[in-house]
């Protein structure tokens, strides 16, 4: 069966280091999400999964065989590109069966993996048509196709949902998920789309700058983020960020002083913190209340309607802004004065390393110490 | 594979009811302005002298006083006099020279494109230095083909050339060949330095076709271990196929009309004379204009039928979606 492992692996253009030593082990069945802005490494780092590309340094396993030096047909991989990459002067039932006829398989037994293909992704009734002749969705699909027939260990998904549109990305992206629940095949999946990435993955694994960041189920990644990189990457709208200075620590907690000179303590560890060292606070919109006895004060910018909830813009003076999101309609106009209330047990604290000072207690959130990985259906 | 698939739904065109929009009427008289310079230009420097040359093998006239001539009908192409068949038709050595001319073409134009194919296939690859290889290989082009002719002649001289020095150097040949005289060689040399010369314009056809192709699709081939061999002739080849195609008709044209490099070459031997060097020999040498014009009008047909031909067998369209 089919785990991988990276070591320490490395990769460089010339003299552009993309790729600074990742370190991840990947289990057998394991749906993972590539994530990250553009240019973080994502992509590359799926090529050399795929042997596209040359690993510079550090070691690929594949089901426990170093595959490094292995061409891409041999390491039991299959690859949907972003692009499709069908071949347009072939049927779909060509472009389906053309990895298969160098196999040596059987002209009976292509044809019967390309149907059953065929029949598992709905594209029975297009066979003999060209890429050309197909929507976007549906190339989508025949690409998938090409994948499955070949039976691999190992599906790799190069943003495979970005040409399509809103309505067609979360149809696909079901079927995706579904495709991994009937195969139980491992996956690996580069997208810099939080959304599918939180629907999708087992494990996400969020990488910056050609390092990854943090690594962990996406409700772990969501309540517990490591660093202010992931706080920030994961979660629309994105985490409120407040720059504050420490003004206690103790046990129970991390006393800072809010810029309105308010004080709230984060029930986060306090080990190596001293007072008066400056901290970024990070709360989620949804962690935000309006309330009469709130600590902020601010001037409502714009209110954006969403129906199911709306997010209020709040600036709270010096060009600091705090988002919030509410249930329901809007109670308030632009231009009018709220009192925010941050919930205390909600704060992160981010040290100026970026780092994130742990939570004391694990009660209000999913443990991210005991990550399930294979139940979670995706 | 299945029958039971629905047909492709092909949008229909509508079909434009009744008279034209004003428009439409203006949109096409703009098309009309715009077009017309070139078709009056075209009409001058190319309808007018193949018109000229169409009248004139249709006359005796002579290059001594073009103002003198009597049209005598198809007597330059065939004539019977006292029972004995004369004319362009029935002269053995015009047969000759299209002869040479279809062999010259075919032979040349084919070793160009599987030359050409494989220097474009190599220029794309990606290598260092790939921008000056393709500076480089554009040289034989760039030359002069009379430049370059008379070069080769040098090269190929029997006493004094190149040539013929380095294979009796290396035992390769008793005594010097005289290459472009032999008739055994004659053809086959002027090929040959054809090959040199228009291979790299092959190349450079093939590559502007090559680089258009994704490259996402032979990643995909690569993923799926398909054999790079079968990757060409299964995936590059069909997909270059129309332009591969335009190439060899634009080589075939200038192929059939070949005059410059026989001539300076090979002179008016008999052995290599294209139809052009044929028609030349008898408008100029000869003074014959109604019998070179007869001749020149003979290539403009041969060439427009070859062409027919090429473009049929090829299924190429001109026009629209090339695949």
């Amino acid at each position: 069966m089919a785990d991988l492992v990276l070591k320490n692996v490395r990769k460089s253009f010339g003299r552009a280091h993309v790729i600074h030593g990742v370190d991840l082990d990947i289990k057998d069945g394991e749906f993972i999400v590539f994530v990250g802005p553009s240019g973080c490494g994502k992509s590359t780092l799926l090529r050399l999964i795929a042997g596209l590309e040359d690993i510079s340094s550090g070691d690929l396993f594949i089901g426990g065989e170093r595959v490094n030096d292995l061409a891409p047909a041999k390491r039991g991989i299959a690859m949907v590109f972003q692009s499709y990459a069908l071949y347009p002067h072939m049927s779909v039932y060509a472009n389906m069966a053309f990895g298969l006829e160098l196999a040596k398989s059987s002209k009976a037994d292509i044809d019967s993996k390309v149907r059953e293909a065929a029949r598992m992704l709905q594209i029975e009734n297009l066979l003999d048509r060209k890429p050309r002749q197909l929507s976007g969705g549906q190339r989508q699909r025949v690409a998938i196709g090409r994948a499955i027939v070949r039976d691999p260990k190992v599906f790799l998904f190069d943003e495979p949902l970005s040409n399509l549109d809103a309505a067609l990305r979360v149809q696909t992206r079901i079927e995706i998920a579904k495709l991994h629940n009937d195969t139980g095949a491992t996956m690996i999946y580069v997208t810099h789309d939080q959304v599918e990435a939180m629907t999708l993955a087992d494990r996400i694994v969020v990488l910056n700058a050609g390092r990854i960041e943090q690594v962990g189920t996406p409700l772990e990644l969501y309540h517990r983020p490591a660093n202010l990189f992931v706080a920030g990457f994961l979660g629309s709208p994105q985490m409120n960020f407040i720059e504050c200075v420490v003004s206690h620590v103790g046990a129970e907690g991390v006393q800072v002083q809010l810029p309105n000179a308010s004080m709230l303590t984060a029930p986060v560890s306090s080990q190596g913190v001293r007072v008066g060292e400056t901290v970024t606070l990070g709360i989620r919109p949804d962690h935000v209340k309006v309330s009469p006895q709130g600590s902020l004060t601010g001037r409502i910018e714009l209110v954006e309607e969403l129906g199911e909830n709306h997010l209020l813009y709040v600036d709270f003076g010096k060009g600091r802004h705090l988002t919030v999101r509410e249930p329901g309609d809007a109670h308030h106009q632009a231009g009018q004065e709220v009192a925010l209330s941050l919930a205390p047990e909600f704060c992160h604290l981010f040290r100026e390393t970026g780092e994130a000072l742990p939570f004391l207690s694990e009660s209000k959130a999913p443990a991210p110490s005991s990550p399930d990985m294979s139940s979670r259906a995706a | 594979m299945s029958s039971a698939v629905a047909p492709a739904t092909v949008p229909a065109q509508v079909p434009v009811q009744g008279g034209r929009s004003s428009l439409t009427r203006s949109r096409i008289r703009a098309a009309w302005v715009f077009i017309a310079p070139t078709l009056i230009v075209l009409a001058l420097i190319a309808g007018w002298p193949l018109a000229r040359t169409i009248w004139f093998s249709f006359t005796d006239a002579n290059l001594n006083n073009l103002t003198d001539y009597e049209f005598i009908g198809f007597e330059n192409y065939i004539a019977n006099y006292d029972g004995e068949w004369l004319g362009l038709l029935t002269d053995p050595d015009w047969w000759r020279s299209v002869w040479n001319t279809v062999w010259f073409t075919t032979i040349s134009v084919s070793i160009e494109t599987v030359l050409g194919t494989i220097v474009a296939l190599i220029l794309n690859a990606s290598f260092p230095g790939r921008g000056l290889m393709r500076a480089v290989i554009l040289i034989p082009w760039a030359i002069p083909t009379v430049v370059s002719a008379k070069m080769w002649n040098w090269m190929l001289h029997d006493q004094f050339g190149v040539i013929n020095d380095m294979l009796l150097r290396l035992g390769l040949i008793a005594a010097p060949i005289t290459w472009t005289a032999n008739p055994d060689t004659a053809l086959w040399t002027v090929i040959m330095v054809d090959v040199w010369k228009t291979t790299p314009f092959m190349a450079l056809l093939i590559l502007a076709a090559l680089q258009m192709l994704p490259g996402d699709i032979y990643e995909a081939a690569k993923v799926d271990g398909v054999h790079p061999v079968k990757v060409f002739f299964r995936v590059t080849l069909p997909l270059i196929k129309p332009a591969l195609i335009v190439a060899v008709i634009f080589r075939g044209l200038d192929a059939l009309r070949v005059f410059d490099l026989i001539y300076v070459l090979t002179a008016n031997s008999r052995d290599t004379a294209s139809m052009s060097v044929y028609a030349r020999q008898q408008l100029v040498d000869f003074q014959e204009v109604g019998l070179g014009s007869a001749a020149s009008t003979l290539i403009f047909l041969i060439i427009a039928l070859l062409i027919v031909i090429t473009m049929a067998a090829g299924r190429v369209r001109l026009s629209g979606d090339p695949r």
